[in-house]
């Protein structure tokens, strides 16, 4: 070992240091160029958690645009039709804490579609514009209806109506789409700690 | 002797089978009313081919099936259609479904009947058509249309036939007394099964409780190529993937069908219906039922016409109703409740128990779990349930299905030994339903995503042509203005035509050009040369240049001329 | 005829949790017998005084978190915790120490985390090991067995618990202990040489650990717990014991018999490391936990500075339990064996 190592160790660790850096910082930057990705993937994934509505209750056109803003930085409790579970989702996916619902942009609602009056339609064709989703059928002077399976219940045709003939009419419980529901949480909560029990539970 | 096969886990529940035992299988007759639900199968509901207020005979169609996987539906008895609505149907949910109601005139007239005199002349597609036209579903619980199972996925053979008579849920007698009593019939059946599938083995398995049954099958089995198997009684071992394991050691592969690795299971009472279906041509009208439970006087076998509503089967046996707190189809392990006495037996209905409060306790409150892990030993398709109850609660679907959630048969083991007494298999199904239902979600929120998309590109193609066609249109109007800015001494054709035609009418006339003749004739005498022109350059076919050129000119032309004609008649007017 | 509307299974086996807390709690007597018979009423005296804090503790705890007092208070967990915690610490020690340690166990192990089902450690060993950290004089101060000394009768033994400055009490090293200080003695003369050391384990110690291997060997018959935990940790600590038994030199870490039937062996076994809630789930899991278990209490044993090693085995493992279900998941049915034969 030559002797100036012993003598400047403060040199020899900044050797050591720049030995170690230059090799690693040449990889990533290797790495940066090799492996580079395309477009913004996290935005894609974020588009695909998103309930795809296209209500703009957001504040943005759409969900796209949502999600393009939260890869951004913006807030991720924006949506009211995706609701907790969207919320909870898409913390998981960026990894940060899941915010309530911010209740500025609207509340969760039952799932509902659109249903238009036909006896009261005028065929305005104003509700078709406002579909995001090309979800009514019609055509000027015509009596407009919507595809039930294709509406997202996104509620934009709603306000556009001259004679308010749209109904948003929640699902019912049909017997294809019943199933059992979770058994009511008694003594199983997953809450911890002083607060935990439910309010029939400290009533009782 | 066969070697049988353990499967992993399984329980030992009280069997509380002799009870409904004590008696032969008693014919439960006609009841005032029969309540036929369209959809007692597995698939698309029938399609009524009925209307109200028609007479039916027995074994009468009355709705054709409604798609490829369903079967039809016939007259139990003779009668008349009394009403085609939603009535009160065997079902967890208790929600009304559509039936046809039949009011029995108790005179029990056959259509006629046209059964098969041989079957073995017969071709398998023939015979499963003829199965089809029966209405036979499985008749074990499930309820899968017969022919469809049979049938299989073109051009693979079937090695195994399994015919099930496991029956190993507590409580139910159905197939037990079917086999002790009509074990011939049932060899028949299979029979007929073995020449439409043309499997290499038979096998019929059942568990070592019921000794009448696999002595009365042994008897009716000597001398065929039917194999009778015998093995320990375990529960769930009547579960077809298990029963699968147990004859031949072998698994369905997971998300798979027995088909897969070529083996068909049909149950007992299949049989026989495949039986009457083929060589009487008799349609499932009937089944036997166990009615029991320590709320009925009499717990016993029933024949009972499908669609006799579940309170005419439960006072025939002596139903004390204020003993009975819940009413079960099927067995305690897999059997769902039911809410209301007016639901009608359909073909899947085994078994209808009426238990008392003492004999099937209410459900415990549930306390936490402990990991204990018997719900692992228990069960029988290897899971981790304490695990999935945990997720389950969380939500966490991803790890649910991580831990194979799906191959889950809900066959109740679990919770059945839980000391905590938590209801896991609902919580199975809560999370089942929650993951098919979000994938519905997401399925339809990525087609709303792509209308969504592809409006946007509508829109902007729109807006884009919409542009194009506004700035083609600037750019003429532009060109337009232009020419009229420099004159018609710009075009060298037209102004020589125009030098020409003044050169012309000055000799003509001798006169000054513009004061004899007024604008508008002029004009019009212009457009009518330019016109002649341009009709020759068109026909002589020119360069394309000059006739865009003169095409132009004549549009002015028009142009001026329509000016001049409105500025002399504002002019005449004035 | 109103008809409820449940989710099937109808019918249940006759398994509940207070049960099998009660079968745990019954099958401890032998060795809390042996104890006593050994050891004096010290124990007895831990065990009593464990249970009534633990009762009082544990019904704050649920009061303060608004749960029902009967309905959690039935499933008798919270006296398995103080009944382990109590036969775990040493004979004598003074109420403070059980006290403390039965509020690390049931309020700090348990409680904090959601109560009975939701402690990621097993809560006796988590009250074990704070006391043995916080005052480790008092929890390495073991009694002599019958025999090597007098025993109290129950007045000292109550004096002992109960007014701690008036008790006296005679302390004497365990057999674990002489053996990790041991320097330079051969095995053979180390026997010869301590009277601690009985015929096979320990005085006292030998006994004692049959008395649990038994009650452990009834709970299995019972069907309470599965064989794998136990049977892995006495397993891997025998390998372990006669791998650096050395041929009985002097550093030898003693004979397989002697670690099987000495300190805490098969108490952990059959009652700490059959935790359910705290271990591995799996069948395999339960081979890897107790595996493990197995090799940490040898390890910390011969070369720790620990008298015993259970309750630090056993909480390491505990940490290892989400890993070890993690890689240790069964196949499901229908997965891998498609169509192979079984």
């Amino acid at each position: 070992m030559p002797s100036w190592i012993a003598e400047y160790p403060l040199l020899a660790a900044l050797l050591a240091l720049v030995g170690l850096g230059a090799p690693f910082g040449a990889l990533l930057g290797f790495a940066a160029v090799r492996f580079r990705t395309e477009g913004n993937p996290i935005a894609d994934e974020i588009n695909a958690i998103l309930p795809q509505t296209q209500c703009g209750q957001c504040g943005f056109p759409g969900c796209r645009p949502y999600a393009e803003a939260i890869a951004g930085g913006e807030a991720i409790n924006k949506c009211p039709p995706g609701g907790e579970s969207t919320i909870q989702a898409l913390a998981d996916l960026l990894d940060v804490e899941a915010p309530p619902l911010d209740e500025e942009h609207g509340e969760e609602k039952v799932k509902a579609v659109a249903y238009i009056r036909e006896d009261e339609c005028i065929g305005c064709t104003k509700c078709i514009q406002a579909c995001p989703v090309d979800a009514i059928l019609g055509a000027a002077k015509q009596m407009h209806t919507v595809i039930a399976s294709e509406c997202t219940g996104c509620d934009l045709c709603v306000e556009p109506c001259p004679v308010d003939c749209i109904d948003m009419i929640p699902q019912p419980e049909s017997l294809q789409t019943w199933h059992w529901q979770m058994p009511a949480q008694r003594s199983n909560n997953l809450e911890i700690i002083a607060t935990d029990a439910t309010p029939a539970e400290r009533a009782a | 002797m066969r070697r049988v096969h353990d499967f992993h886990g399984g329980i030992h529940p009280a069997e509380n089978k002799h009870q409904s035992l004590q008696q032969p299988i008693r014919n439960a007759g006609i009841p005032p009313q029969l309540i036929l639900p369209l959809s007692q199968h597995i698939g698309a509901p029938a399609r009524p081919v009925v209307a109200v207020g028609e007479q039916v005979l027995k074994g009468q169609l009355i709705a054709e099936p409604g798609g490829h996987v369903s079967v039809p539906l016939h007259a139990p008895t003779s009668g008349m259609v009394s009403a085609i609505e939603d009535r009160p149907i065997p079902h967890p949910s208790g929600f009304p479904a559509p039936c046809i109601v039949i009011d029995c005139d108790q005179e029990d007239r056959w259509a006629p009947l046209q059964g098969v005199a041989n079957y073995r002349d017969c071709e398998a597609t023939e015979l499963l058509e003829l199965i089809r036209a029966g209405g036979i579903a499985g008749m074990g619980g499930a309820g899968f249309p017969t022919a469809v199972k049979l049938a299989g996925k073109p051009g693979r053979a079937v090695k195994t036939l399994i015919i099930n008579g496991t029956e190993c849920e507590p409580y139910i007698t159905a197939d037990d007394s079917l086999m002790r009593e009509r074990a011939t019939d049932i060899v028949e059946g299979i029979a007929i099964l073995q020449h439409i599938l043309q499997p290499q083995e038979v096998l019929l398995g059942l568990e070592d409780n019921k000794p009448e049954a696999i002595a009365a099958l042994r008897a009716a089995t000597a001398g065929s190529t039917i194999e009778v198997v015998t093995f320990p009684t375990k529960y769930p071992s009547g579960g077809e993937k298990q029963l699968i394991e147990i004859l031949t050691g072998q698994q369905v592969p997971s998300g798979g069908l027995p088909g897969d690795i070529g083996i068909v299971c049909q149950n007992v009472g299949t049989a026989v219906a495949v039986r009457d279906a083929i060589c009487h041509g008799r349609p499932l009208l009937s089944r036997i039922t166990t009615v029991t439970g320590d709320a009925v006087e009499a717990p016993q076998n029933f024949e009972v016409l499908l669609g006799t509503p579940m309170q005419y089967l439960l006072e025939l046996a002596g139903l004390h109703p204020e003993r009975c707190k819940r009413l079960v189809m099927g067995g305690p392990m897999m059997g769902f409740t039911v809410t209301t006495v007016q639901a009608p037996i359909v073909k899947t209905t085994n078994c209808i128990l009426a238990p008392t409060a003492a004999e099937l306790p209410p459900p415990p409150p549930a306390q936490p779990c402990i990991r204990c892990g018997l719900c692992a030993e228990a069960c029988p398709a290897s899971l981790l349930p304490q695990q999935l109850f945990w997720f389950a609660q969380g939500k966490e679907f991803e790890k649910l299905e991580q831990h194979k959630l799906f191959d889950c048969i809900e066959c109740g083991a679990c919770s059945w030994v839980c000391p905590s007494h938590i209801p896991l298999v609902q919580y199975y199904r809560a999370s089942k339903a929650d993951i098919l239902e979000q994938r519905r979600e997401h399925a339809k929120s990525e087609q709303a995503r792509q209308r969504f998309e592809a409006r946007q590109v509508r829109l902007a193609q729109e807006e884009e042509e919409r542009e194009a066609k506004r700035a083609a249109r600037k750019a003429a109007a532009e060109k337009r203005a232009e020419l009229a800015a420099q004159g018609d001494a710009e075009d060298p054709i037209q102004a020589a035509i125009e030098r020409a035609k003044a050169k012309k009418a000055a000799q003509q006339d001798g006169q000054p050009v513009a004061a004899s003749v007024s604008p508008e004739a002029a004009l019009r005498q212009k457009l009518a040369k330019a016109e002649q022109r341009l009709a020759q350059s068109v026909a002589s076919g020119e360069d394309a240049k000059i006739v865009s050129a003169l095409e132009a000119s004549v549009e002015r032309l028009k142009g001026k001329l329509a000016e001049a004609e409105s500025a002399a008649t504002e002019s005449g007017a004035t | 005829m109103a008809l409820m509307r449940v989710s099937s299974p109808h019918a249940h086996g006759s398994y509940s949790t207070g049960m099998v807390m009660r079968q745990v709690l019954l099958a401890t007597l032998p060795g809390v017998f042996m104890l006593t018979l050994f050891f004096g009423f010290g124990t007895l005296i831990n065990v009593a005084w464990a249970c009534l804090v633990g009762i009082a503790f544990e019904s704050l705890a649920l009061f303060l978190r608004g749960r029902s007092l009967t309905f959690y208070l039935k499933d008798c967990s919270a006296l398995v915790t103080c009944v382990l915690l109590g036969i775990a610490l040493p004979p004598y020690a003074p109420w403070w120490l059980i006290a403390v340690g039965v509020a690390a166990a049931i309020l700090m192990a348990k409680q904090l985390y959601g109560g009975l089902g939701y402690n990621p450690f097993n809560p006796a060993m988590v009250g074990y090991v704070v006391l043995l950290i916080s005052f480790p004089v008092q929890m390495t101060a073991w009694a002599p067995p019958r025999g090597l000394a007098d025993v109290p009768n129950l007045w000292e033994a109550l004096q002992a618990c109960f007014l701690p400055a008036q008790f006296d009490g005679v302390t004497m090293a365990t057999p674990l202990d002489i053996l990790r200080q041991n320097q330079g003695l051969l095995m053979e003369d180390l026997w010869a040489q301590t009277p601690q050391f009985g015929r096979w384990a320990g005085i006292g110690w030998e006994w004692v650990n049959l008395a649990f291997l038994a009650g452990g060997l009834w709970l299995l018959y019972r069907r309470i717990f599965t064989w794998h935990a136990p049977v892995a940790m006495l397993a891997s600590l025998t390998l372990m014991s006669a791998l650096f038994y050395a041929g009985g030199s002097s550093s030898s870490g003693g004979s397989p018999l002697f670690h099987l039937l000495s300190g805490a062996t098969m108490f952990g076994a059959f009652f700490i490391v059959t935790d359910p809630v705290s271990s591995a789930v799996s069948v395999r899991g339960r081979l890897v936990f107790g595996a493990l278990i197995g090799v940490l209490v040898y390890l910390i044993r011969v070369w720790g500075n620990y008298p015993d090693a259970v309750a630090f085995a056993v909480l390491i493992a505990n940490f290892a339990a989400p890993f070890i279900d993690h890689y240790t998941q069964p196949r499901v049915y229908g997965h891998g064996k498609s169509g192979g034969t079984g």
